[in-house]
């Protein structure tokens, strides 16, 4: 045992050092990449050398077994990246299971060394983006977009649990948990998760009623969309709002509208408190194509050219106004034009990466320049709202048909296999943890209790003017509020 | 009473960096009545705001701001045009605390000029009150002197509730004493005017005149009205109210509202439900008229309700003496 040791011991020095003679540990092709190579596996040896220090406090067999599944494998496999890739999450999950099991105490210094050799152990990847842009008054972002294994990862995995979210929330209403309005995001996942990977927390949203996946996307949880859509207690609404009504406010979420398109001028209001108290932030005014002919966000987009304000007006358009087609509905469906004054980008809005570069372009213009406008040309799979079937204005064809060439999470799988980032297997892996984080979001979320009924007074004003609330026949205090 | 205003407005814009105000041709105009004159140059323009005429979105951003933590006082040139704004306080202003569960607070004043003046027409002799009522969230006040209008705009601007503050058009130019320290009035309150013991007189805004004018008659013929002003339009002051009507149990409502759906008939409910026991007769109503105001001048008169009819309505509740 000492002995084999001792040997990995040796070849983990080895690796360390650069001199890696005829061990073909490095069989990556390009010298460049040989270099990176080495940084790479410097990181990924160190962390090899921190499991093995964390098994070295437990038992022999053990370190056995955690050195073949780990360094054997790896060497075993001629040392390619996959390979060492693949020892690495083995390592990963081996210690998790140690710590679980309690032999070993120090889980969170190895987690984090594991954690932080993995992202220095992404580099940048560099991707261009397939669909151009359309400009109108501004020069068009550069399509060369730069990203890294990690920030893909995220991506796919938000992404994922948005659509389970939605699909969940589809079945919930069938079965008549959610009551009243349910307006489906799954399609347009990109848009909320590519804007947020450009924005930061001094940056605010505001969106309409189709609201459940961007609150997420600020900071919220499944478990408390789920809770205030049943209508209970835990609710991020307390059960009050519903799914038209989330809010957010430590992240920078301001809803969660019901009427289309009166969240505009509060959009532009946002913006300009951002700007009163000097705060180095944007607002992201979501509006869809339907609220897109709305005369109130003409008054604020003129007024925030006007002022200057830092907002970026986002109209994530999904080519239906409930059932109305664009092109019944608006003159001129470029939406990005109709700024007229204000510059406008058109942005493939199934594309997480062409989100991210366009939220990031606008941002650093409207720090400097004012109100931009942003087309994001998306799809939504399911109708309107769960009453509407979403196939009486459009055909099933076309619907699948942007399934199978647009979906924003399919596009981001390929990417992560074509790139070597992920397996199908650790995808799948991936996906299953998804759907566990769903489902027991869920589950809690059903035992959540209704809220009380003294919570019916509560809020209507803040600091209640010790008023007595009463029921309908006044007769009766019911609660007395503070 | 517009310096008045001016005053509360400008001691609270000194007190917080947060208040601004917002609305058409507040800045280097002035003001149209006069009320934010000299805040342009004194406070910036960033913090009196010139708005184009879009009254739905710069009361929709007032209310957007106001959700960071910004404190703006919305003017609207006549109460009228707020009804293009009617969405963003019915929705926005009066729910967002409610159906956010808490999270954000809108602390906006909304003030203006509303009710009858001279001849300006029916579309500018909007009575906004009774329009507004029924939004759950708001609270609404009005103001009649100048002592209570610098008080109510500072205790509105204050306040974390969105508070609508009703200013009357033939009421800016009254003058009067008022302190020189600093004061508040409380918003819930209501005012008593004169404390009398024959029948209670209700009566808010421009009314309060027509009533005080009233009185001058009824003492003269032998009554003792109690005159109150309730300033608190929602929620109102039910235990002021209470107390005068425990006292004289015989009200009479004097309000420039419609008759329909008025604020007069909300108060004439309330007091019934809670006060029955103590009435000894019907509660009066003298109300303006349901028709569009006219231009015309002594039709305009026969719209809203004069003294000699306040004098008429309280005989007829108390007997003749």
């Amino acid at each position: 045992m000492a002995k084999r040791m001792q040997g990995i011991m040796e070849s983990i020095q080895t690796l360390c050092s650069g001199d890696h003679g005829n061990e073909g540990f490095m069989q990556d092709d390009e010298d460049e990449e040989e270099e990176n190579g080495v940084g790479r596996l410097t990181s990924w040896a160190e962390l090899l050398g921190f499991g093995l220090a964390v098994f070295s406090e437990a038992i022999a067999p053990q370190l056995q077994c955690f050195c073949d599944r780990t360094l054997g494998f790896a060497v075993g496999q001629g040392g390619s990246r996959e390979a060492w890739i693949k020892a690495v999450a083995m390592a990963m999950s081996l210690v998790r299971k140690a710590v679980k099991k309690g032999w070993v105490g120090a889980l969170a210094p190895a987690a984090r060394v594991m954690s932080q050799a993995l992202s220095t152990a992404s580099e940048p990847i560099t991707l261009d983006i397939p669909v151009p842009f359309k400009a109108h008054k501004v020069e068009t972002p550069s399509v060369t977009v730069e990203t890294s294994a990690q920030e893909l990862t995220n991506f796919f995995k938000t992404m994922f649990i948005m659509r389970r979210m939605e699909i969940a929330a589809d079945s919930l209403y069938k079965s008549k948990f959610i009551r009243g309005f349910c307006h489906l995001y799954d399609g347009q996942e990109a848009v909320c998760v590519g804007m947020e990977a450009a924005l930061n927390d001094k940056d605010c949203i505001i969106t309409a009623y189709r609201d459940h996946c961007t609150h997420l996307g600020r900071g919220g949880s499944v478990l408390e969309v789920f809770a205030e859509l049943m209508g209970r207690k835990d609710g991020c609404s307390l059960g009050k709002g519903g799914s038209m009504h989330m809010y957010n406010k430590k992240g920078g979420f301001y809803g969660g509208n019901g009427i289309v398109g009166a969240q505009t001028p509060l959009g532009a209001g946002l913006a300009f408190a951002q700007k009163y108290l000097k705060v180095e932030g944007v607002t992201l005014a979501m509006y869809g194509d339907g609220a897109a002919n709305q005369g109130q966000l003409f008054e604020a987009m003129n007024i925030s050219a006007l002022w200057n304000l830092p907002v970026i007006y986002v109209c994530e358009n999904n080519h239906y106004g409930m059932g109305t087609a664009e092109w019944r509905s608006a003159k001129s469906p470029e939406y990005y034009k109709r700024g007229d004054y204000i510059p406008g980008l058109k942005v493939d809005g199934m594309d997480c990466l062409a989100v991210k570069q366009a939220v990031k372009y606008a941002k650093e213009y409207a720090l400097q320049n004012g109100p931009m406008v942003l087309e994001m040309d998306t799809y939504r799979y399911h109708g309107h709202s769960m009453s509407d079937p979403g196939s009486t204005y459009r055909t099933r064809d076309e619907i699948s048909g942007v399934r199978q060439e647009r979906d924003p999470i399919e596009r981001i799988r390929k990417l992560l296999l074509s790139n070597n980032i992920a397996t199908v297997a650790e995808l799948k892996t991936m996906e299953k943890e998804a759907k566990k984080e769903v489902e027991d979001a869920l589950s809690k979320a059903k035992e959540s209790p209704s809220p009380d009924s003294d919570e019916l007074f509560t809020h209507v004003y803040r600091k209640g003017y010790g008023a007595k609330a009463y029921g309908a026949d006044r007769k009766e205090v019911v609660v007395k509020l503070p | 009473m517009f310096e008045a205003l001016r005053e509360g407005l400008g001691e609270e814009m000194e007190r917080d960096p947060n208040v601004c105000v917002i609305g058409e041709d507040v800045g280097d105009y002035g003001g149209s009545y006069k009320v934010t004159k000299g805040f342009s140059e004194k406070f910036g323009s960033w913090r009196v705001l010139d708005t184009p005429i879009a009254e739905n979105s710069f009361t929709g951003m007032a209310i957007g701001a106001a959700m960071t933590g910004l404190r703006p006082v919305v003017e609207g040139m006549n109460m009228g045009f707020l009804l293009l704004a009617y969405n963003q306080i019915a929705n926005n202003c009066g729910m967002l605390h409610y159906t956010s569960g808490g999270q954000f607070t809108i602390p906006v004043v909304i003030r203006g000029p509303g009710g009858v003046g001279r001849q300006l027409g029916a579309e500018h002799s909007q009575r906004l009150e009774s329009y507004f009522q029924s939004v759950p969230g708001l609270q609404m006040v009005a103001c009649s002197t100048p002592y209570n209008a610098k008080g109510l705009m500072k205790a509105a601007i204050r306040c974390e509730n969105p508070v609508i503050l009703y200013e009357h058009v033939l009421l800016y130019n009254l003058k009067e004493k008022i302190p020189d320290e600093e004061y508040t009035c409380c918003l819930e309150e209501a005012e008593m005017v004169r404390p009398g013991t024959d029948i209670t007189i209700l009566t808010y805004s421009r009314m309060r005149y027509h009533v005080t004018q009233a009185a001058k008659t009824l003492v003269d013929r032998g009554y003792d009205p109690e005159i109150i002003d309730i300033r608190s339009l929602k929620p109102f002051d039910m235990y002021t109210i209470g107390e005068s009507v425990k006292k004289t149990h015989r009200v009479l409502i004097v309000e420039e509202c419609m008759r329909t759906g008025g604020i007069g008939a909300s108060l004439r409910s309330a007091i019934m439900e809670s006060f029955w026991d103590e009435l000894d007769g019907p509660i009066g109503c003298l109300s303006s008229q349901d028709v569009p105001t006219p231009y015309s001048g002594p039709l305009e008169e026969l719209t809203v309700v004069q003294p000699h009819q306040i004098v008429t309505a309280v005989e007829n509740l108390c007997g003749k003496k």
